[in-house]
């Protein structure tokens, strides 16, 4: 017989060992998150997708579904501080999206749509954040990285090569490469890597390809992210 | 009466300021400086703006470019879209656009040329040629236009709209789209929406016909007050196509003078900097560009549609160079030098864009597949451009890199700076002179740098309300009269 558990009170099966986020987005429930990723190992840093379970809040993407937990996502509480969670990565960081090329691509700006987010709210640090552009197929644009590790676990798990850590303590974190000169041309990246189209955001775009797609071809031009939760990825389905 | 620009002993002079005179991207600010007779004896327009873009556009990746620079304005983007784009072709190596991408972004700036132009004639300028320079100030205003003539109205606000829409066609959105990119366009039109644009195209025309008949009329109507106001005498730029055709979207630059002698013609633009350096004035934070050949005395010229139409060959749309026709022959040619002509010549235009845009939406080529093309890669490009106020000079310079390392850009209303500030110092010597400043008085100044269409009346003067205040000092600086006007 199926486990379940429920899901604002609809009923979510699951499989043993599955965490809450699989099992709600095999059942065709969206839950806001930007650093979790379905092909790789969760990482619990944004905290978007937090939840009650139970009364405790925690992590859907790394709390694993148990036999009839009553977990709460869509309340007005829990949205306002995603809302707030999102409003503060936009100021932490430089996200420019009128001249942005991610713009209708981007999961950031997605999320904050899907929120509600209609300003930034808190005061823009306006961080100084180098551009490194010395790779010849890849750009990597920090002034949009949200800290998610996505291409730190594509560029290990996946690419086998390690190009990408994150550097620093708490609001002096950011993202590094593995080159002694620090600088991306001097890693074996390459414009074919998982590392390379994994991202987010704008933090790291193939060169030379910018708004090649048209405005209304994009991918949240005509979808709210909840129906398109990963960038290029059909929602997976169970039987 | 001298120049007007540097009174001889401006310390024991009455200075009146207007201030703010509001652009989109800053304000302005006009000062006289009146002796105890009223008398004139310095007028100055001063540009209060802050060109950021060309400093924190460096170090960005090159094809953001056109994209981020159209921000420079809400009113003309495609402008300074395709003039960027226009100056990244060169930088990727794109000498020849395919028939699909050139025709696109023709057909995007034809729409521009078209709301643009509509926009000006009648939410802006139609106030004052319609009831009068000095009417009252609370029906100087396009609502009253919606009263008196509400057709007029209605057709100024459906033919912006249509410029809208082949904008929003071509690229993507209404304001701030991205359909040009370096090398090309990313999208094309499909036969249907041809076909929908083209249900309304011949309307447009027609309205667009009417329109220049508006202005036509007003200038056989009031002949002398039109060939007059705020006249002076400069040579002109512009693009022109190898013909000598008018073409708004390419060409080479031809410089004519006062006198329509040709100082240099179908000059490449990739070298303009050879041909026109700008000059910095202590009084203005707009820069003042001359003809190198004649010096920056005598070398200033005026641009834009006034510009454009005077010294071009021909206009090769039937109707619009049947008014060309017309509007050069005016009175001896008195229109090609009044201010007032920047109007007439502006609706000429327009008409231009409407049959232009047909004879686009016609073309299979706008429904082609190949958008994009790509060559031997450059580091540096310009890209120039007719817009809507005048030439648009875009110029960057790239790294190995991909990244922005310099940027310049010459915008149509700094072109214009000295002309508009002759036209002022001229209203001013005609119509201030020796008499006590009333509103109307004031609005006389506007009407003139109205003319020129520059980005200023644009934000503000939509309901004829342009922020304004003015001072008068004596020549202690003693507030003797006050006029100000909320926005």
């Amino acid at each position: 017989m199926t486990k379940t558990f429920t899901l604002d009170g609809k009923v979510i099966p699951f499989e043993e060992g599955e965490t809450i986020m699989e099992a709600a987005a095999a059942a065709g429930v969206y839950i806001p998150h930007l650093c979790h990723h379905p092909e790789f190992k969760p990482h619990g840093s944004c905290k978007l997708c937090t939840v009650n379970i139970g009364g405790r809040l925690g992590a859907a993407c790394t709390n694993r579904a148990a036999e009839d937990m009553a977990v709460e996502s869509e309340t007005e509480a829990l949205n306002a501080d995603r809302r707030a969670l999102t409003q503060m990565l936009f100021v932490e960081g430089n996200h420019v999206c009128p001249s942005c090329e991610k713009s209708g691509n981007c999961q950031l700006q997605a999320v904050a749509y899907h929120l509600g987010m209609l300003t930034p709210h808190f005061t823009h640090f306006y961080p100084a954040r180098d551009v490194d552009a010395s790779h010849p197929d890849v750009l990597l644009e920090r002034n949009r990285c949200i800290l998610c590790e996505l291409c730190v676990r594509a560029s290990r798990d996946v690419d086998g090569k390690n190009v990408f850590g994150i550097g620093g303590r708490g609001i002096k974190a950011r993202l590094i490469v593995n080159s002694a000169s620090g600088r991306l041309a001097d890693t074996n990246l390459s414009v074919t890597d998982r590392a390379a189209e994994v991202c987010p955001t704008g933090a790291i775009i193939r060169k030379r390809h910018g708004f090649t797609v048209p405005i209304g071809k994009r991918l949240y031009d005509h979808h709210d992210i909840a129906e398109v939760p990963v960038a290029g990825m059909e929602r997976p389905k169970r039987d | 009466m001298a120049n007007l620009e540097t009174a001889a002993h401006p310390e024991s002079l009455k200075r009146v300021v207007i201030e703010p005179v509001s652009r989109v991207e800053g304000h302005g600010k006009v000062t006289l400086l009146l002796d105890a007779d009223d008398r004139v004896h310095q007028v100055r327009l001063h540009i209060v703006e802050f060109r950021g873009f060309e400093k924190f556009i460096q170090g960005r990746p090159y094809w953001e470019v056109p994209v981020m620079v159209q921000r420079l304005c809400g009113i003309c983007p495609v402008s300074h879209h395709l003039a960027a784009s226009k100056a990244l072709d060169i930088i990727v190596g794109a000498k020849q656009l395919t028939p699909t991408a050139e025709k696109m972004r023709r057909l995007m700036h034809l729409g521009q040329i078209l709301q643009s132009h509509a926009l000006h004639f009648f939410h802006l300028a139609s106030p004052d040629l319609l009831f009068g320079f000095d009417a009252d100030v609370a029906k100087r205003n396009v609502v009253q236009v919606a009263a008196v003539a509400p057709d007029v109205a209605r057709k100024g606000v459906l033919l912006r709209k249509y410029g809208q829409e082949i904008i929003r066609h071509t690229a993507g959105k209404r304001v701030h789209g991205t359909g040009s990119v370096p090398g090309g366009v990313n999208k094309n039109l499909t036969r249907a929406e041809r076909a929908e644009l083209l249900g309304e195209i011949d309307t447009i025309i027609a309205w667009s016909r009417e329109a220049v008949a508006i202005v036509g009329k007003l200038f056989a109507d009031n002949a002398r007050l039109y060939a007059s106001f705020g006249r002076f005498d400069s040579g002109r730029l512009s693009l022109v196509r190898a013909d000598g055709a008018l073409d708004l979207y390419h060409g080479g630059l031809r410089a004519t003078d006062a006198r329509g002698g040709t100082i240099f013609d179908h000059a490449d633009y990739q070298s303009y900097y050879e041909l026109i350096h700008e000059e910095v004035k202590p009084w203005s934070y707009m820069k003042f560009p001359f003809i190198v050949e004649r010096g920056s005395e005598a070398g200033w010229y005026r641009v834009g549609p006034l510009a454009r139409v005077a010294h071009c060959d021909f206009i090769p749309t039937a109707l619009a160079e049947a008014e060309r026709l017309a509007f050069k022959a005016f009175d001896g040619g008195a229109a090609l030098s009044a201010p007032l002509g920047y109007h007439w010549a502006r609706m000429i235009e327009m008409l231009h864009a409407a049959e232009g845009i047909k004879e686009l939406l016609l073309d299979n080529d706008l429904s082609g597949g190949d958008l994009v093309v790509r060559g031997e890669p450059q580091l540096r490009g310009v890209g120039v451009i007719e817009a809507p106020r005048g030439t648009l000079i875009h110029h960057y310079r790239v790294n190995e890199d991909d990244q922005i390392v310099s940027a310049n850009l010459i915008v149509s209303t700094t072109h214009n700076n000295q002309a508009m500030n002759e036209a002022v110092r001229q209203v001013a010597r005609q119509y201030l002179d020796g008499r006590t400043l009333t509103e109307g008085l004031l609005n006389h100044i506007e009407v003139a740098i109205r003319a020129f269409d520059p980005c200023l009346s644009c934000a503000t003067h939509a309901l004829g309300k342009m922020p304004l205040e003015l001072e008068l000092l004596d020549a202690s600086g003693r507030t003797v009269g006050r006029l100000s006007r909320a926005a």
